[in-house]
C-alpha cells in the first residue's frame, strides 16, 4: 500500500508540475505611477493585485504573470512600453491605462497588433465611439457619465442657476458638455481655466459676484485641490454649494484637501458603503492590507482584474481562440464591487451612478457616503456611434 | 467697479506670491550667475516639511520654522554637494544638473511620503475673512500672505544695502577674487547666500500650502512662473523682481477674467471663449518676450546674465 | 600615445556607431527580437533633433530650452494634414491636406522653420540666461496653443489614421522605415559637418567666442545666427514629422518644457559639440530609460543623480570619453 501512496503522490506532484510548465497568462499593466497622477496608477494596481490574492494567486483558475511598469504619463514612452511588452514579452492582453492621452496614444496601436485592451480607468469618447474596436474593453466609466449623472441631480434638486468650470482642453469641455445634456436649468456662465493653474483667486470672485446656486466643477488632481482650498478661504462653501464628478473627491484627495471638502456632492458608479457582497469584501481585505480605504480606482482595478479572471475561467486561459476569448469579455461574468454590470455594445459598461457626500468616517478620515442612486443602469451617449452590434 | 478692484487685489496676491518664490531664486541667480532649476524642488521641500509639522503639532508657525529650516539645509547640502562645482560652468550644465536634481527629489518626496498629495489646513486664526473692499470678504490668509511677501522683500533690500554681510554679497557678485582677498571666506558665503535664498523658497512653499495641492511636482508649475517673473524683472535685481511679479501676478489675473469676454465682443460664443481663454494662457510669456524685445535685459537688468 | 591617436579614435568611434546603426535591423532578425528595432529607430529620431540643436548650441553657444516647440509643430503639422486627408475633410481653401510625405514633411519643416524665424528675431538679440528663459516662454506659447486646439485633440492629442506614404509607397515596414531614418540622420548629419567646416561655420563659431572681433571684421553676426537657428528649428520640425509617422500620435507633451529639458540632456550625454554626440546621447538616455523603467518604477530616483554626475565628471559627453579629449572645446 505504501508504494502505491507515494505513486499516486508523484502522479499529483506530475500533474501539478504539467499545470505549472503551462506558461502562465501573461497581463502587461502600463499605468501612471510616477508624476502627481501616480497615486491613480498605483490605486489600480493594488485592487489588481488584491483580485489576484482572493483568486489564491491566479485569475480564474489560471495562472498569471503580471508585468508592470511606469508610463510617466508621457504618451510617447507609454508608446514604447506598451510596443515593447507586445513585440518582446509576447504579451497578449493590455491593462492599466489611466490617462485619456496616453489611451489614444497606445490602444489604437495595441489593437492594431491584434491585442485585447482593458482600460481599467480612461474613457475617450472616440474608444467609445467612432474608433471603438472589438477587443477594447472599458471596466470603469465613459468620461461623461459622472458628469451627466450629476447634471440630472442638481435638475432634480431644483436647482436652475449653475456656474460651471473646467479646465480649457477638451476633456474639459466633454465633462461640462456631459453636465448639461442632462441638466435642465439655466447656465449661469461656464468657464474655462488654464491646464494646471495654481491661483483660482479670479474665478472665485467671479463665481461670487454671479451669485449663481451652485457650482459645477470639473478640475482633476491638483487643480481640484487648490480649487476647493480657495474656495473654503474665500467662504463660499455654505452659501454656493459645490457639485462635481468623483475625479476631484476619491478618499485620497479629499484627505488632503482636509475639512474644506466636508458635505462636497460628487458623482460615480462605485461608493465604499455601496451595500452587496463583492464590495464589503474588497473594502475589508483592501482596507487590511494596504491599510488606507479603497478609492474609486482600487475598485476599477479589482473588477478588472475579476473581468479578466471570469474570460479566463471560460476560456481555461487559452488567448489563442481570440473570438472566445472576447466572447468570455463580453459576458462579464464576474460580481462586480459595483453590483449590477454588464457591457453595451461599445463594450463599455452600462451601470448605475450614484451621488456621493463626503463625510467625516468613523476613523476620523474624510470618506464618501452614497446619497442617493440618480441612473439605473445608464449608457453612454456615444454606443450609436459605435459599429460594434 | 468694486470687481474690478478685487480682482487687481487678487492679480497683487498672486504677485506676491510668486515675488516670495522669485526672491530666493533672483539672489541666486544674480549673486553667483547660477540658474536653478531645482529652486521648485526646494519649494516643494518647504510644503512637505511645513505640512507634516502642522498636521503633527497643529502649530502653523512650528510648521513654518521647519519647513524654512529643511528647505536651508538642503539647499546648502545641494551647494556643498553640487552647485559650488558649478559656478564657472556653462549655463547649460547648471540647466543640466538642476534638471537631474528636479528627478530625484519629486521620486524622493514621492518614496518618503507617498504618491497621494497630502494635507495642510488653513491656521484657524487665519481663515476668517476681512471686509477691506466694502462688501467683498477678503481671506484673511491670502492678506498674510501679501503682508509676509512685503516684509521679506523690505527684510531682503536692508540685508543687501545696509548690512556687512550685504556689502560682502555685493562685492562677491561683482569681483570674486578682491572679495576673497579682504578675507572674507567666500566659500562659505556662498554657501550661506545659496541657503538663504532656499529658505525663501522654503517659505514660499508653506506659505503656499494651505491653498495649494501639495504633491510631489508641485514646484514645477510655479516655477516657470517665477522664471519668467524674474526674466521679466532683469536678472539679480531685488527691485526687477518686484515689478516683474507684480506685472505678471496682474497681467495673468486680469486676463484670465477679462480676455474671454473681450474675445466675445468679436466671435461667435464658443469660438471666442476658447480663443479668450487660450489667450489668457498665452498671456504672460507673450509680456515677456515683448518686454524683452524692447529690453533685451528684463526692466531693471544690468550686466548680470550674460 | 592616447593624444596621438586622439583624431583616429574620434573617427573610430563615428564609424563604429554608424556600422552598428546599419546593422540593427539584421541582429534584430538574428536574435528573434524586433522590438529592437522599434526601440532604436525612436533613437534615431530624437537623435536627429539633437543633432540640429548641437548645431546651434555646440557651435554657436545659443541655449535653446524651446526645441521642443519646433519638434511639435513639425509632428502636428504631418498630423494635421493626414487627418484631414484620411477624413476628406477641407483645411484651407478646400484642400483636403495630405497624406504624402514628400509634401507634408517640406511642410512641416517650413512651418517650423518659420516659426524659427519669428522666435530667432526676438530672441537672438538676447544672450545667456535671457536667451534661454525667451526660447523657452515661445515653446510654452505653442504648448498652450496645442493644448487647446480642441477640433484636434487638444490635450488628449491627436491618433493618426495611418502613416505617411512616400512617393506613393506606405512606410509601415519596421525595417523600412528604419532605414528612412537612418539614411535622413546621416543626411542631416552630413549637411551641418559640411556647414559647420563652410566659412559660414566659421562665423558661427567665431561668434561664439569673439563676437566683438568678428564685427571688427566686418561680419555682422545676426543674420548668420539668424540662419543657423532657422535651419535648426528647420530641422528639428523634420525630427518631428518622423516622430509622428513613428508613434502615428501627436500631443502637446511634445512641446512640453520636460521635452526640450531631454533635447538638452541628449545633447549633453552624448557630447556637445560633435555632432556626432548626440547620437550616441540619443541611444544612451532611451536605453537608460527602458532599463530603469523596467528595473524600477522609482527609476527617476537613479536617472536624476545620473545627468548630475554626467555634467560634473564627464564633460566631454560619451563621445568625448570614446574620443578621448575629442569633443568640446570651450
Amino acid at each position: 500500500m505504501k508504494w502505491q501512496k507515494s505513486y499516486i503522490a508523484a502522479a499529483v506532484l506530475l500533474g501539478a508540475a504539467a499545470v505549472a510548465q503551462a506558461a502562465p497568462v501573461k497581463i502587461g499593466m502600463v499605468t501612471t505611477l510616477s508624476t502627481p497622477g501616480g497615486y491613480l496608477g498605483d490605486d489600480i494596481r493594488k485592487g489588481f493585485l488584491l483580485a489576484i490574492d482572493h483568486g489564491g494567486g491566479k485569475l480564474g483558475g489560471v495562472e498569471v504573470e503580471v508585468l508592470v511598469e511606469d508610463d510617466g504619463l508621457n504618451p510617447g514612452t507609454a508608446r514604447q512600453t506598451v510596443t515593447r511588452m507586445i513585440q518582446r514579452d509576447g504579451v497578449k492582453l493590455m491593462t492599466g491605462v489611466v490617462f485619456s492621452n496616453v489611451a489614444m496614444a497606445t490602444v489604437p496601436q495595441a489593437l492594431k497588433e491584434g491585442v485585447f485592451y482593458i482600460s481599467p480607468n480612461a474613457g475617450p469618447a472616440a474608444l467609445a465611439g467612432e474608433r471603438c474596436h472589438e477587443n477594447y474593453f472599458n471596466v470603469a466609466y465613459q468620461n461623461d457619465n459622472f458628469d451627466e449623472a450629476m447634471g440630472q441631480y442638481v435638475s432634480d434638486q431644483g436647482i436652475d442657476n449653475v456656474y460651471l468650470l473646467a479646465p480649457n482642453y477638451p476633456a474639459g469641455r466633454d465633462h461640462l458638455a456631459g453636465f448639461k445634456r442632462y441638466y435642465k436649468g439655466k447656465v449661469a456662465a461656464e468657464v474655462y481655466t488654464q491646464l494646471n493653474q495654481t491661483d483660482f483667486a479670479a474665478e472665485i470672485a467671479n463665481i461670487r459676484a454671479a451669485k449663481p446656486g451652485a457650482v459645477f466643477f470639473f478640475l482633476p488632481g491638483g487643480m481640484g485641490i487648490n480649487f476647493t482650498k480657495q474656495y473654503a478661504q474665500a467662504g463660499l462653501s455654505e452659501s454656493i454649494p459645490l457639485f462635481g464628478p468623483a475625479f476631484s473627491f476619491d478618499n485620497t484627495l479629499v484627505n488632503a484637501v482636509g475639512e474644506a471638502a466636508l458635505g462636497i456632492m460628487n458623482s460615480a458608479q462605485w461608493s465604499a458603503d455601496l451595500d452587496n457582497a463583492a464590495n464589503k469584501r474588497f473594502v475589508a481585505d483592501y482596507t487590511k492590507k494596504y491599510g488606507q480605504a479603497p478609492t474609486l480606482y482600487a475598485a476599477q482595478g479589482y473588477d478588472t482584474a475579476q473581468l479578466i479572471g471570469s474570460a479566463l475561467a471560460a476560456t481555461k486561459g487559452d488567448l489563442s481562440k481570440p473570438d472566445e476569448f472576447r466572447a468570455a469579455l463580453r459576458a462579464a461574468k464576474f460580481d462586480s464591487v459595483r453590483g449590477d454590470f454588464r457591457f453595451g455594445n461599445n463594450h463599455h459598461p452600462i451601470q448605475d451612478i450614484y451621488v456621493r457626500k463626503v463625510v467625516r468616517g468613523d476613523d476620523g478620515k474624510l470618506t464618501n457616503v452614497v446619497v442617493a442612486k440618480v441612473f439605473d443602469d445608464h449608457q453612454d451617449a456615444y454606443a450609436a456611434e459605435c459599429s460594434l452590434k | 467697479m468694486q470687481l474690478f478692484l478685487e480682482q487687481m487685489l487678487n492679480g497683487l496676491q498672486f504677485g506676491v506670491t510668486l515675488l516670495l518664490m522669485a526672491s530666493g531664486l533672483t539672489l541666486v541667480f544674480g549673486i553667483m550667475n547660477l540658474i536653478n532649476l531645482a529652486h521648485g524642488s526646494l519649494f516643494m521641500i518647504g510644503a512637505y516639511v511645513g505640512a507634516t509639522v502642522v498636521a503633527r503639532s497643529g502649530s502653523f508657525f512650528l510648521g513654518l520654522i521647519c519647513g524654512m529650516g529643511a528647505a536651508a539645509i538642503a539647499g546648502m547640502v545641494m551647494e556643498v554637494a553640487i552647485m559650488r562645482r558649478l559656478y564657472r560652468r556653462d549655463h547649460l550644465d547648471q540647466v543640466l544638473a538642476t534638471f537631474g536634481l528636479i528627478l530625484f527629489f519629486n521620486e524622493l518626496v514621492r518614496m518618503v511620503w507617498g504618491r497621494q498629495p497630502i494635507a495642510m489646513s488653513t491656521p484657524a486664526w487665519l481663515s476668517g475673512s476681512v471686509e477691506i473692499i466694502p462688501g467683498i470678504p477678503y481671506p484673511e490668509f491670502r492678506l498674510a500672505v501679501i503682508v509676509v511677501g512685503a516684509l521679506v522683500i523690505g527684510l531682503l533690500y536692508l540685508l543687501i544695502m545696509r548690512t556687512r554681510l550685504g556689502m560682502w554679497i555685493r562685492a562677491g557678485a561683482s569681483d570674486r577674487e578682491t572679495i576673497g582677498a579682504l578675507g572674507v571666506n567666500i566659500r562659505l558665503l556662498y554657501t550661506l547666500v545659496f541657503g538663504l535664498g532656499a529658505c525663501l523658497a522654503g517659505l514660499a512653499g508653506v506659505m503656499a500650502a494651505p491653498f495649494l495641492a501639495v504633491q510631489s511636482g508641485m514646484g514645477e508649475n510655479i516655477l516657470i512662473l517665477t522664471f519668467v517673473v524674474i526674466v521679466i524683472g532683469g536678472i539679480g535685481s531685488i527691485k526687477g523682481a518686484v515689478a516683474g511679479a507684480l506685472l505678471i501676478g496682474v497681467a495673468d489675473t486680469l486676463g484670465r477674467v477679462y480676455l474671454p469676454p473681450l474675445a466675445a465682443l468679436w466671435l461667435p460664443p464658443a469660438a471666442a471663449s476658447n480663443l479668450g481663454t487660450s489667450l489668457a494662457s498665452m498671456l504672460i510669456y507673450l509680456v515677456m518676450a515683448a518686454v524683452l524685445a524692447v529690453r533685451p535685459q528684463g526692466l531693471f537688468g544690468g550686466a548680470h546674465g550674460s | 600615445m592616447a593624444r596621438d591617436f586622439g583624431f583616429n579614435r574620434a573617427t573610430v568611434a563615428t564609424a563604429v556607431l554608424l556600422i552598428g546603426l546599419a546593422l540593427v535591423p539584421a541582429f534584430a532578425a538574428l536574435f528573434d527580437n524586433p522590438f529592437l528595432v522599434t526601440m532604436v529607430n525612436r533613437a534615431l529620431i530624437f537623435a536627429l533633433a539633437a543633432v540640429a540643436l548641437d548645431f546651434i548650441m555646440g557651435y554657436g553657444r545659443m541655449v535653446s530650452f524651446g526645441h521642443a516647440a519646433f519638434f511639435g509643430l513639425g509632428a502636428y503639422t504631418v498630423g494635421i494634414l493626414s487627418t484631414h486627408a484620411a477624413q476628406d475633410l477641407p483645411l484651407i481653401f478646400g484642400w483636403t491636406g495630405t497624406n504624402e510625405a514628400l509634401l507634408a514633411w517640406l511642410l512641416a519643416m517650413l512651418l517650423s522653420g518659420l516659426y524659427a524665424l519669428i522666435v530667432g528675431l526676438i530672441s537672438l538679440r538676447t544672450s545667456g540666461v535671457y536667451f534661454i528663459m525667451i526660447t523657452l516662454a515661445f515653446a510654452q506659447l505653442v504648448f498652450f496653443a496645442f493644448v487647446s486646439l480642441s477640433q484636434y485633440g487638444g490635450e488628449d492629442g491627436l491618433a493618426l489614421w495611418g502613416r505617411n506614404t512616400l512617393a506613393g509607397i506606405g512606410l509601415d515596414h519596421r525595417v523600412g522605415f528604419y532605414y528612412l531614418c537612418f539614411g535622413l540622420l546621416l543626411a542631416v548629419w552630413y549637411l551641418l559637418h559640411r556647414l559647420v567646416r563652410s566659412r559660414f561655420g566659421r562665423v558661427i563659431q567665431g561668434s561664439r567666442q569673439h563676437e566683438l572681433r568678428m564685427r571688427a571684421l566686418g561680419y555682422n553676426p545676426f543674420p548668420y545666427k539668424l540662419t543657423a537657428f532657422v535651419i535648426s528649428g528647420a530641422l528639428t520640425g523634420l525630427a518631428g514629422a518622423l516622430l509622428a509617422n513613428n508613434n502615428e500620435f501627436v500631443d502637446p507633451s511634445l512641446t512640453s518644457w520636460m521635452q526640450s529639458g531631454n533635447f538638452l540632456v541628449i545633447v549633453l550625454l552624448g557630447g556637445l559639440c560633435s555632432l556626432v554626440g548626440p547620437i550616441y546621447g540619443a541611444l544612451a538616455l532611451l536605453l537608460m530609460e527602458e532599463v530603469l523603467i523596467a528595473m524600477t518604477e522609482h527609476w527617476q530616483i537613479i536617472l536624476g543623480p545620473v545627468l548630475i554626475l554626467v555634467v560634473l565628471f564627464f564633460r566631454g559627453g560619451i563621445f568625448g570619453v570614446l574620443s578621448a579629449g575629442g569633443g568640446r572645446h570651450d
